[in-house]
């Protein structure tokens, strides 16, 4: 017996949920970033959940791509929070205020 | 055990977008492999000779596809089409622009270096990826190209807090909606079972979709990453901040790009990939291009930044290019193309002017900055104001034309009302334009400051651009007949 689609989406969609809201209302910049990353990872295991559904390998191949920009994606992120946090000592986005928004 | 078949790959077809990248690629490795820092004229001028080659390569093949027909290559995930041709040209010339402006900017705020080139190649090679990939995972890559490049550049200016605030928040807002974006690529995947544009277009025109729900939830979700991309309302927060804290001649560069790319896009998906579920996606563009005509007119009255008006104003034009692609025809497009190529162009022209105008950290850019400026500066006073009444679409100017031929789009599929409410939305963003062009001329000259920092608008690139910028505005208002050719023949070449 095998596990029904369905049950691979549900989690995919609660799991980017938990991103989403989380990048709205966290305010460290880290935990942010993390947050990116579970929505980017809800995404692979959408992918692979259909790939298995529609026995295509398209799918699972994207989830490669997927996975080398989250990386070059916290690559660039972390340098811009290190260059900050030298000058601030803080990495909160709260205090990130200079400007209007 | 099955053999691994290789595409065909036509590297002619796919050269305009080699040059920018290897282009950068190189002069990456040359800057990191000479002993000394490299000079800015080499970086420059390889950085200018991998975009004219860009160019040059892009009109020969926009020559070829307006006498054959649109082709796809590397097993159809990249079209070579009218519109991935006609971007590729004006992503080329905003990178040629840029270039320009970036020369002298780069040494008085000590970055000066290979970095600004580099980074912006790349993230150029990534805008026409973009409007090629006939692939959502092709676009998702070159969306990624350009993005990620494009949060380097924001933070450049590292002596500058709030460069690196913008950096940030672009940073974590564009990351957001990639998620979003790939998560609209898998529900679209499982809906359609491929994720070529072409695939999907005949399995919806086929059958209704065995799963409409999913398919719904697709749709959704890339609109809404197309929409942060693009800047449209009410994905438009980081906008502002963004375009004021980033470097003068790098906002430039990401308004005329990264709109771009991003709009090319949304054509291609909506027209090429998505036209059976038309019926969907148009009310909610609709609703949309409303909010973003409006959102981005009004709140460009009460700004008292430049930069940050621009960025009102740039939301406000993308409400505009919305026209176009809501009436999905062939004029429709090639009206997007035009409008996209004249504003990039306008765009660049105007962040670039405000380039050498920069104050000494390049962080105060208030409108009472700029005020008087002709006292001194009569000739640039004169070029910006031009630049900026044609991005409130006077007369004589692209700008018209271009508002001209979207609306002109519209009401052609008897979108009426919307017509009405975008030139509604052109007036009230007029007054904010106007209201800045006559501050420029305010004032006594007794009381006006000079704005030349270290002679930097004595700058013979950046000043070559901007005759060049302020030529073509002013030269293809007023005979936009080769320039309306040009973007037509591509329109009639786009893939099914």
């Amino acid at each position: 017996m095998s596990i029904p689609l369905s049950w691979f989406i549900i989690l995919a969609t609660v799991l980017f949920g938990i991103g989403a809201f989380g990048v709205l209302i966290r305010r460290n910049v880290l935990i942010m970033f993390m947050c990116v990353e579970l929505m980017l990872n809800a995404a692979n295991l959408a992918l692979v959940g259909f790939a298995r559904e529609l026995k295509d390998v398209g799918g699972e191949a994207t989830v490669f791509f997927v996975l080398v920009v989250a990386a070059a994606e916290v690559v660039v992120g972390l340098g811009i929070v290190v260059a900050i946090f030298r000058r601030r000592r803080s990495a909160v986005a709260d205090e990130l205020s200079e400007m209007g928004g | 055990m099955t053999n691994l078949t290789m595409p065909s790959i036509s590297y002619w077809a796919l050269s305009p977008i080699l040059f920018m990248l290897l282009g950068g690629v190189l002069l990456m490795a040359v800057a990191a492999l000479s002993r000394r820092a490299l000079p800015p004229v080499v970086s420059t001028g390889l950085t200018l000779f991998a975009g004219t080659g860009a160019l040059v390569f892009s009109l020969i093949e926009r020559h070829h596809v307006a006498s054959s027909k649109a082709t796809t290559t590397v097993a159809g995930a990249i079209a070579i089409d009218g519109l991935s041709v006609v971007i590729a040209v004006t992503v080329s010339c905003s990178v040629l622009l840029a270039t320009c402006f970036g020369h002298r900017y780069l040494e008085r705020m000590h970055i000066a270096g290979a970095e600004y080139h580099v980074l912006a190649l790349t993230s150029a090679s990534g805008a026409m990826i973009m409007a090629a990939a006939n692939d959502l995972v092709v676009l998702f890559l070159g969306l990624e190209i350009l993005s990620i490049a494009l949060y380097v550049l924001v933070a450049l200016n590292r002596s500058s807090a709030k460069s690196e605030e913008a950096a940030l928040k672009y940073f974590i807002l564009g990351g957001f909606s990639s998620a979003i974006f790939v998560f609209g690529i898998a529900f679209t995947y499982g809906a359609t079972g491929s994720t070529n544009l072409q695939v999907i277009a005949q399995s919806l025109a086929a059958s209704v979709a065995a799963k409409p729900g999913i398919l719904l939830v697709g749709l959704a979700l890339l609109l809404v990453g197309f929409c942060f991309k693009v800047a449209a309302v009410p994905f438009h927060l980081w906008t502002p901040d963004v375009y004021e804290g980033a470097p003068t001649p790098v906002t430039g560069f990401m308004a005329a790009v990264a709109k771009t790319g991003g709009f090319a896009a949304l054509i291609r998906v909506l027209l090429a990939g998505l036209p059976t579920a038309r019926s969907t996606w148009t009310p909610a563009l609709y609703a949309i291009a409303i909010v973003t005509l409006f959102g981005g007119a009004l709140l460009m009255v009460v700004q008292r930044d430049v930069k940050r008006m621009l960025a009102y104003s740039s939301i406000n034009h993308a409400g505009f290019i919305f026209l176009g692609i809501l009436a999905a025809t062939s004029a429709g497009v090639s009206a997007d193309l035009f409008y996209l190529f004249t504003y990039s162009i306008a765009a660049i022209g105007t962040f670039g002017i405000l380039t050498m105008l920069a104050s000494e950290n390049d962080d105060d850019s208030t409108i009472d900055r700029y005020r008087g400026l002709v006292h001194n500066h009569p000739v640039l006073t004169g070029c910006l104001a031009v630049l900026v009444l044609a991005q409130a679409g006077v007369p004589l100017t692209t700008g018209f034309l271009a508002k001209f031929g979207v609306v002109e789009a519209a009401t052609g599929t008897g979108a009426i009302p919307l017509a009405i409410l975008a030139m509604v939305s052109a007036a009230i963003a007029a007054f904010a334009y106007l209201r800045f062009v006559l501050s420029l001329y305010a004032g006594t000259p007794e009381e006006a400051v000079s704005l030349d920092l270290d002679g930097a608008t004595r700058a013979p690139l950046a000043g070559i651009a901007v005759g060049l910028t302020v030529a073509v505005t002013v030269f293809f208002g007023i005979f936009p007949a080769t320039l309306l050719d040009f973007v037509r023949v591509a329109a009639d070449h786009l893939l099914p």
